[in-house]
């Protein structure tokens, strides 16, 4: 008989950390604020002169051909483009604004694959090169603007979600459209852990009235600033709906469905009275812990730089009102 | 501890305390502070008044662990670092986030519960700060004491305006209330003897 006497050296199943646990302990350690100075130093410009990490995997972003479309498009400043991939809002790569550009340089995008599906005459599947090639490119530049009182401008390259739609060709049956971000927890480090992820249950879901999906302003893009779009960005392609909260501009989409009823929508589900399936920007409904008259504008120009301005109805994109002349705007926040 | 080594430490806690904020200030104001500065800085110095909160409220029971009476004496300079980090806090609130529109600030006041609890914290901070003297200490007599309790509630107020800040990701904010509870904890006895001055008061 086999007895198996522990050597006081041994290490007990107990004792071991658990491996979610092990891995996650950049982010345990930066959550107690261990890494704040260290943070600091890694700011952008300090990276360049950074000689001990080793070189890691770069996310690649290659030109696009667009023409530009002035009619939809905003003169005023442009966020610059380093901003623009630096400062994000991807919880799926971590809930810091600067997470996303760290966690997503080894994210993979081709091979691709995003469905239309559900109520529709003809369901169409588009893989990677069918994102980029199926419709021609447009610049449009539009103001983006965060339910958390921070705005941009950003050049979108993309094409209307209504061309897409208009080929799958929607039953008179289809009401709502649904979308869906991609669940890969292996490449998503926010999916593998709630505490990277923020507590959100993924894979994360949006949805908009068919309406809504059908306004020549609702960009499906595929690109910023001439480029393909960076993965934090929401590579390979991302919805864009210039009138509504950013949280509404669903990233990485695999899936778009049309739906007879009202789909769930991610924020909703988490904070129903905080975050409402239309999330329409409207100064003179304030998210219930801040106001939303005012907003900050992302520019060039750092602390000193004065960039507060007040927030428009819609954005400042009027001509969608007419969508919701029947709604009470307060109610249906 | 030697006043020799006392007087080193408490440089060490004066650089400690005012390099990184000037370091943040100047990367902030050259925009290399992320991709929003003002976002970044009040991060920065609301978790940092936090931080040092909790340090100062360390160091009695630690004074008391390592039998080292003289740490108590950096005691009230870390909690005056604490009080003047969360004013760096609010003051960067009104400069640059609200960039002096006053009649919001007063709306953002009372209309916001967690600014509302963040400024009642600041607020007890400011009346410890300035009973802070040993003169104070002398002329309020017995009643200092019961007012540098205050300091508790104050954690508590703060701990409450993290979480109530956050979008989501409370994982932060629920660490900082873990190590909070654990430096009142530390007080146990402290409150055992409240809890029965008051039932006794009671009767």
């Amino acid at each position: 008989m086999l007895i198996k006497v522990p050597k006081k050296s041994d290490i007990s199943e107990n004792m071991v950390t658990d491996q979610n646990v092990y891995q996650d302990r950049r982010n345990i350690l930066k959550s107690m604020g261990f890494f704040s100075a260290s943070a600091l130093l890694a700011s952008p410009s300090a990276k360049a002169i950074d000689w001990f990490s080793k070189k890691e995997k770069v996310f690649e972003t290659a030109p696009l051909t667009h023409n530009k479309a002035p009619s939809f498009s905003t003169d005023e400043t442009l966020t610059p483009e380093q901003k623009v991939i630096s400062h994000n809002n991807f919880y799926e790569f971590g809930t810091s604004k600067s997470d996303p550009i760290e966690n997503a340089q080894e994210f993979k995008v081709d091979p691709w694959s995003m469905t239309i599906e559900g109520l529709v005459e003809n369901p169409i599947t588009l893989g990677y090169d069918d994102l980029l090639s199926s419709f021609p490119l447009e610049e449009r530049i539009y103001r983006l603007r965060c339910v958390e009182a921070w705005s941009m401008v950003i050049p979108w390259n993309g094409f209307p979600l209504a061309s897409l739609l208009n080929k799958a060709k929607p039953l008179g049956s289809a009401k709502y459209v649904a979308f869906e971000t991609l669940y890969d927890p292996k490449q998503m480090p926010g999916q593998r852990s709630r505490f990277v992820g923020g507590g959100i249950d993924y894979p994360y879901v949006e949805g908009l009235r068919l309406d809504e999906a059908m306004h020549p302003l609702t960009l499906m893009s595929v690109g910023l600033y001439g480029k393909t779009l960076p993965a934090q960005n929401g590579a390979p392609i991302r919805l864009v709906v210039p009138w509504k909260y950013g949280f509404k501009s669903i990233k990485s989409v695999v899936k778009i469905k049309l739906t007879d009823r009202k789909p769930p929508t991610t924020w909703n589900i988490l904070a129903p009275r905080e975050y409402g399936f239309y999330a329409n920007v409207n100064p003179k409904v304030d998210h219930p812990r801040w106001s939303q008259a005012r907003e900050r504008r992302i520019t060039t120009g750092g602390l000193f730089s004065q960039n507060r301005i007040p927030t428009l109805p819609f954005n400042g994109y009027e001509e969608v009102a007419d969508l919701y002349k029947d709604l009470n705007l307060r109610r249906n926040y | 501890m030697s006043p020799g080594r006392l007087i080193w430490f408490k440089v060490l806690i004066h650089l400690g305390a005012l390099l990184p904020l000037i370091w943040t200030f100047y990367l902030a104001s050259i925009d290399q502070l992320g991709g929003d500065p003002v976002e970044s800085l009040l991060h920065f110095t609301g978790i940092s008044a936090f931080n040092l909160l909790l340090l100062s409220l360390l160091t009695s029971p630690l004074a008391k662990m390592l039998k080292q009476a003289a740490l108590i004496k950096v005691r009230r300079l870390l909690g005056l670092y604490a009080f003047f980090y969360a004013l760096v806090h609010f003051l960067s609130f009104i400069f640059f986030e609200l960039q002096f529109e006053w009649q919001f600030l007063i709306a953002e006041i009372i209309d916001r519960p967690y600014i509302t609890v963040g400024f009642v914290a600041l607020l007890i901070l400011f009346s410890l700060a300035l009973t802070s003297t040993r003169k104070s200490q002398i002329t309020l007599g017995k009643k200092w004491q019961a007012l540098h309790n205050w300091v508790y509630l104050a954690g508590i107020l703060i701990a409450l305006h993290y979480i109530w800040s956050v979008k989501s990701d409370i994982l932060q904010p629920v660490i900082y209330w873990v190590l909070l509870l654990l430096v009142l904890f530390m007080r146990k006895d402290k409150l055992d003897r409240w809890l029965k001055k008051r039932k006794k008061n009671l009767a």
